[in-house]
């Protein structure tokens, strides 16, 4: 076509072309970014993984004196300690060898920011998941059990990890953490759940 | 080919350069279309390599060997297996029990899993040997580094889908790893998870990056690793670059053309690896529980931690180290950082000369006592993390990292050996 204006190579104006070609990037960029969210977001847990993750009843009852039950929440075990008085006792007296014996830097609902580390001092409720890699501690409840100054706890066969009967990480343990306490309430004094609290479903 | 001008007829030949007889039939037929004969010419026959490659040479080759196994028998294993948490254990059996030859195709390639790292790991020894990351190679072990990261990936992954309970609780390990990472860490870990625990979303996705992703990375990682390859050249044992001196006719007179010479002596060695591999697929394919772990044998059961849970052999080194320290954050950290340092051994590394050959005692030590350390810290992360095997991995971990921290020292103080200027090389 005729109206084509033809121009030489020294008078193109190269900074219009740069900045165009800068921003067509850009907006090329911003376009794959948006792009990426749906394949990003589908790796979150599905509906059905999070209608699976609701909370999950106990019955206090049967679990005696000084035993442990196991209930899963959220395909984790969740740990359930009947401490006996003798048990509470052994949770204190050796807080100089705990990493976190206030519970300061570890992950629980206010209410289990105490030394019992649980609403009563009774029942001990935990993520039965060590905080050091994720595997399942052991119950190694009675005194001298691991070695002769061992006031009974839990002990992680993977890295060797030990907590005791209040969760709470002794010193030498590749954790450095407390175990994790999850949000749980009793609607009546012989029922536990656990998902769930005063602030509403995890 | 004949270069056409506007018109049509022939152009006139560049001065020096002699009118090729026309070929005829398919073979010509082909090349005007694809350049099969130029490939052949420029990358095997006409492709110079140093005439004094030894033992250490054949690892190369023979990963890429195991890369078709490992290939083909998991296209045979997808054929299958059921991915899923209810029907992976299941379907895994069933190919041991059931499928014709399923035994076969699923131990070939769980031990070729083995024999990946195997070969690899004499692979990237021999770069510190002769100092085959030094410039102008650094690309080129920057590429490895990522197919072996790749690889490790893609074993890990793999290790997963049988659904054995030591899958399980590698899985819940490894994964929890990135959970450590401040702030963002743990719905990173759900977020790669799919779901609140190790569950069936997880292996399901791990199922699709082992067999499409992860294989099709590192196809394309390897075709770019043997491009930088054939670019700069292959290094050798004096570390001498034999392009540097060339003949009258301008070929290296230290090279000779990668065929016939070196196809054939790795061939020779891949019928030698095939021997080995072999025994193992036969006779022990679990390897005393070092290439298939006992816990395995059992279903996954997250009510229920093997005694023991360590990674399979190739891993325990880093392992090791992570067990090592006594805090969680810093034992990720130090075990993300005792496999990325390698990539920095390209500007670690100050010596005037490449191969260890010519290096000092300075360098040939610390090379021994990190290769103690490797091997050491690979036993220490499958005994229990207790006791003594602690004290002892923290030993080689500080030993493993010192060789790196220290290598811009040593090999810049240590007074080194006259390089010959030809490579040393003498006929069989």
């Amino acid at each position: 076509m005729a109206d084509h204006a033809v121009v030489a190579d020294d008078e193109v104006d190269l900074s219009r072309r740069k900045f165009l070609t800068s921003a067509t990037i850009a907006t090329g960029a911003v376009g794959v970014a948006f792009a990426a969210v749906p394949f990003i977001e589908s790796w979150n847990p599905s509906e059905r993984a999070r209608a699976e993750g609701e909370p999950v009843e106990m019955d206090l009852a049967k679990i005696d004196p000084g035993q442990m039950a196991v209930t899963l929440w959220r395909k984790t075990p969740i740990y359930v300690v009947r401490r006996t008085p003798d048990m509470l006792a052994r949770i204190s007296g050796h807080d100089s060898v705990l990493k976190d014996p206030n519970s300061e830097y570890s992950d629980q609902p206010p209410y289990a920011k105490n030394t019992q580390r649980s609403r009563t001092g009774e029942f001990l409720v935990l993520i039965g998941v060590c905080t050091h890699l994720g595997c399942l501690p052991k119950q190694r409840f009675a005194v001298g059990e691991l070695y002769p100054s061992w006031p009974g706890g839990f002990f992680c066969p993977c890295h060797g990890s030990r907590f005791d009967l209040a969760g709470r990480v002794f010193d030498g343990s590749p954790a450095s953490t407390n175990l994790r306490v999850p949000p749980y309430l009793y609607p009546n004094p012989r029922t536990l759940v656990v998902g769930k609290d005063e602030k509403g479903v995890a | 080919m004949a270069v056409k001008t506007a018109t049509g007829a022939p152009a006139p030949l560049p001065t020096g350069v002699v009118a090729q007889p026309a070929k005829i039939g398919f073979w010509a037929w082909l090349n005007r279309r694809l350049p099969v004969e130029e490939f052949i010419t420029t990358q095997m026959t006409g492709y110079w390599a140093p005439k004094n490659f030894n033992f250490w040479y054949f690892f190369g080759s023979l990963a890429l060997a195991v890369l078709v196994l490992q290939l083909l028998s998991g296209i045979y294993l997808a054929m299958f297996y059921k991915v899923g948490a209810a029907t992976s254990f299941d379907s895994v059996e069933f190919i041991m029990r059931e499928v014709d030859y399923g035994w076969l195709i699923r131990y070939l390639h769980s031990t070729g899993a083995s024999a990946f790292f195997i070969v690899v790991y004499l692979h990237m020894y021999r770069a510190l040997l002769y100092g085959s990351y030094r410039p102008p190679r650094e690309l080129l072990w920057l590429m490895g580094m990522l197919i072996y990261l790749a690889l490790m990936a893609e074993a890990f992954m793999g290790y997963v889908l049988p659904w054995g309970n030591m899958s399980f609780w590698g899985a819940q390990v490894i994964v929890n790893l990135f959970g450590t990472i401040p702030g963002i860490g743990p719905g990173l870990v759900e977020w790669i998870r799919g779901d609140y625990a190790i569950a069936d979303a997880t292996v399901n996705r791990f199922f699709a990056l082992h067999v499409a992703l992860l294989p099709l990375a590192l196809l394309l990682l390897v075709v770019l690793h043997l491009t930088a390859l054939h670019e700069v050249g292959s290094n050798n044992p004096d570390g001498i670059e034999i392009h540097d001196k060339v003949g009258r006719d301008g070929k290296p007179l230290d090279g000779i053309p990668f065929h016939p010479y070196y196809t054939v002596k790795d061939i020779f060695g891949v019928a030698v690896f095939a021997v080995l591999f072999a025994i193992v697929v036969f006779f022990v394919p679990t390897l005393g529980g070092l290439f298939i772990e006992t816990p395995n044998f059992e279903p996954a059961n997250p009510l229920s931690t093997p005694l023991e849970i360590h990674p399979v052999w190739y891993f325990t080194p880093y392992y090791a180290i992570l067990r090592a320290v006594p805090n969680q954050r810093l034992g990720a950290l130090l075990l993300l950082l005792s496999v990325a340092v390698f990539l920095f051994l390209p500007w670690l590394d100050r010596s005037p000369v490449k191969s260890m050959r010519y290096k000092g005692w300075m360098s040939r030590t610390a090379l021994a006592l990190f290769t103690v350390s490797f091997v050491a810290l690979g036993y220490l992360g499958l005994q229990p993390a207790s006791g003594v095997y602690v004290v002892l991995a923290r030993i080689f971990a500080v030993i493993y990292f010192l060789f790196f921290l220290l290598m811009p020292f040593y090999t810049k103080l240590e007074s080194v050996k006259p390089v010959p200027e030809r490579v040393i090389y003498h006929a069989h």
